[in-house]
């Protein structure tokens, strides 16, 4: 049957059986066809030697190892940290106990704004998103008894207080006696995303853009086994960017974190081989396989072209993905373990090199220990159970990715032809561009669902209309804000003032004349300088950045 | 537009206090409330309970609306509503939305919040509920003239 005779029956097939939708759209808003087939995929310039290769060859489209998942799967994080110190170094031996192979670091919000945990505006949150940290004393105690090469890869969120945390590691590992080479710290030191989303900033984003690449560049040149940047697109998909957009803002912050690198001198051939990405993975199954898959080609085509880069380790993107939280519904919550199971198997047929799953909970609260486990076993049963890790890039030449992934490279490609005319992502970021781009994507998500145009199991259709909100809330211990100040002041009565006033004096002068930061930070992290001290001093140089209040 | 009509507009204060950056939430609910002919100041992030209270005074707002993703709604409304009494604001309304625990809701209402809005909250619930906390402060019914925003089918 030809194509033209297949168009009549469908037609047929739509006036007998009618139609869902008047039209089909991906989450990015590409309309869809009825069906892809070879002509579908020649109309958005498909050359298969060009855009596709095979897995482990350039462009990586098919995903950055030649054998994928065949050699060894994703690594498999989870969140996790809470409280006080002592929480949660008993939270990591419970997860590494049961198999997990990589730690993921959660700091409370005072820990990573550089605000002492006896501060004013401290207040309540000491200990509620993440671990309180005011030390290299708090770090001594949440690895108590792990040695830093235990896991395969420790990851930590610090992004304004990025550099910070790495001389605290430093420190520790001299500590603990372990040399920089036989441990990996993952920092996501990825400042540019918290003026669009999740609001992390301390300091103006041009000096700020300069500190995160003072921790590249150090690590550059001292410890190649860290990953000193994670450039982070999943905050900003989180906080309403389409996949189109995730894709193009990622990118282009990381050209301004490679024009600030090359611009000092670093050859791209010795960094970016231990730079990361770090993507979300909503419920829409395809476009998210697409977007990993042009994420992954775009990345490798722009450090290549436009970086010259030799090495093919510089082309390859590690590709780090977190679940969705804004997928997730309060009502029914055990429903967000089948969302998560999707969201998971998106990321792993997109080729994810790591991959943490939320918990049901975690809408309403820091996950459960038992809603922590099943987040980790979904991971494990879709590793050994589905046979999905068998093949690499299972879908690869299937039309309708390979039209997706074409589309989303090229919308993606022009929002940052746009983002460069506006002078790059710093300058889009500080006139809010990016800002205004995902707030409407946001405004009409909920506009959908509000319409009916989007349907949420529970939420508006196949509601339980009794239902009562109601999950088993984990709790931050009581107390546990009194504990950390109690402990931050027998730290301040116990070290010796001398050494870290002069430690800090020293982190002023070298920052004023322009030098790097981290040798002088890990003197003030070894003297137990707290974080806040260290961005009191940054904050004298650099200001401090605030948001305006607007009537909107 | 005549200044009456203007005035009877419900004026929003959407605010953020505390260290929580995660302000989708807020913005969706603020862009809602405004296209629902509401008038809406977002604060932006990183405030403090005692500004969030000198403006809902300041801009003589007819509601104020928090928004909290982290965990620290019970200590930040608690201290919020002490500065609305000691500045004798207690009467402006203080709705809150965002990631809170069910079990905190009696605590919450005890300490002076009139709704709390679950993750998934509609922004239309939002806006009715202010149109009748509006309404009941003005003490006026449908008659009172208020605008084309009152039609509860009016959607975001």
């Amino acid at each position: 049957m030809d194509r033209e005779e297949w168009k009549n029956l469908l037609s047929l097939d739509y006036k007998n059986r009618g139609r869902r939708k008047p039209v089909y759209h991906s989450e990015s808003k590409i309309e869809l066809a009825d069906c892809y087939d070879p002509e579908e995929l020649m109309k958005t310039g498909f050359d298969p030697e060009k855009d596709l290769g095979l897995p482990g060859t350039f462009p990586f489209t098919r995903g950055i190892h030649p054998a994928m998942y065949r050699a060894d799967f994703w690594i498999m994080g989870q969140y996790a940290g809470f409280g006080n110190p002592e929480a949660t170094n008993e939270r990591f031996k419970y997860l590494l106990s049961k198999g997990q192979t990589a730690l993921a670091l959660a700091l409370d919000l005072p820990t990573q704004l550089g605000i002492e945990s006896d501060e004013e505006l401290a207040d309540g949150e000491v200990g509620k998103a993440g671990v309180a940290i005011n030390s290299l004393k708090d770090m001594e105690e949440i690895f108590d008894g792990i040695p830093l090469n235990k896991p395969r890869q420790i990851f930590t969120t610090a992004n304004a207080i990025g550099p910070i945390m790495l001389v605290l590691f430093l420190a520790l590992g001299e500590k603990q006696g372990i040399d920089p080479g036989q441990y990996s710290v993952v920092l996501q030191n990825d400042i540019l995303k918290e003026y669009v989303a999740r609001g992390a900033y301390i300091f103006p984003p041009s000096p700020s853009l300069k500190f995160s690449i003072d921790a590249v560049e150090y690590c550059t040149c001292h410890y190649p086994r860290f990953k000193p940047i994670v450039i982070c697109g999943s905050h900003m998909r989180q906080g309403g960017a389409t996949a189109v957009q995730e894709v193009a803002f990622t990118l282009s912050n990381a050209e301004a974190y490679i024009d600030e690198a090359v611009g000092r001198g670093l050859d791209i051939d010795d960094f970016a081989p231990f730079i990361e990405c770090q993507l979300s993975v909503p419920m829409n199954l395809f476009e998210e396989v697409a977007k990993y898959r042009a994420f992954r080609r775009m990345w490798a085509r722009m450090l290549k072209e436009r970086y010259q880069a030799k090495k093919p380790e510089s082309m390859k993107c590690f590709i780090r993905v977190y679940t969705t939280g804004y997928t997730m519904t309060a009502q029914q919550p055990l429903n967000n373990i089948v969302r998560v199971t999707v969201e998971a198997l998106g990321a792993i047929l997109g080729g994810a090199q790591s991959l943490s799953c939320n918990a049901m909970d975690e809408v309403v609260s820091i996950p459960t220990q038992e809603a922590a486990r099943v987040a980790l076993m979904t991971q494990h049963i879709l590793a050994n159970e589905t046979g999905i890790a068998d093949v690499a890039d299972p879908l690869g030449g299937s039309y309708y990715i390979e039209s997706l992934t074409n589309e989303i490279e090229k919308r993606a490609l022009s929002l940052m032809e746009q983002i460069r005319q506006k002078g790059g992502a710093q300058r889009a970021i500080e006139e809010g561009f990016y800002q205004m781009l995902s707030r409407k994507a946001a405004g009409e998500y909920q506009q959908e669902i509000e319409k009916g145009e989007r349907i949420i199991v529970g939420l508006n259709k196949f509601r339980e209309e009794k239902e009562k909100i109601k999950i088993d809330c984990f709790k931050v211990e009581e107390g546990v804000q009194g504990k950390v100040i109690e402990k931050l002041h027998n730290l301040k009565a116990q070290r010796n003032p001398d050494d870290v006033e002069r430690c800090l004096g020293r982190l002023e002068q070298e920052v004023r004349l322009g030098k790097n930061s981290i040798p002088a930070l890990r003197d003030c992290a070894l003297a137990y300088a707290t974080i806040g001290e260290m961005c009191r001093v940054l904050g004298k140089i650099w200001g401090f950045y605030h948001e305006g209040a607007k009537w909107i | 537009m005549d200044m009456k009509e203007n005035r009877q507009r419900a004026r929003v204060l959407v605010a953020k206090i505390g260290l929580d950056g995660h302000n989708r939430g807020a913005q969706v609910v603020a862009n809602g409330l405004r296209e629902a002919g509401m008038e809406v100041i977002y604060t932006g992030i990183r405030q403090t309970p005692s500004s969030v209270a000198r403006a809902a005074i300041q801009e003589d707002v007819d509601v104020i609306g928090i928004s909290s993703m982290v965990g620290a709604h019970l200590p930040i409304v608690k201290k919020l509503m002490k500065e609305l009494e000691a500045l004798n604001a207690s009467d402006i309304p203080v709705i809150l939305g965002g990631i809170i625990p069910e079990e905190d809701y009696g605590p919450l209402r005890e300490a002076g919040v009139s709704q709390i809005f679950p993750p998934g909250a509609a922004v239309k619930e939002i806006v009715k509920y202010i149109e009748s906390i509006v309404n009941a402060k003005a003490g006026s019914g449908p008659a009172a003239g208020r605008g084309h925003h009152a039609d509860p089918d009016h959607q975001c």
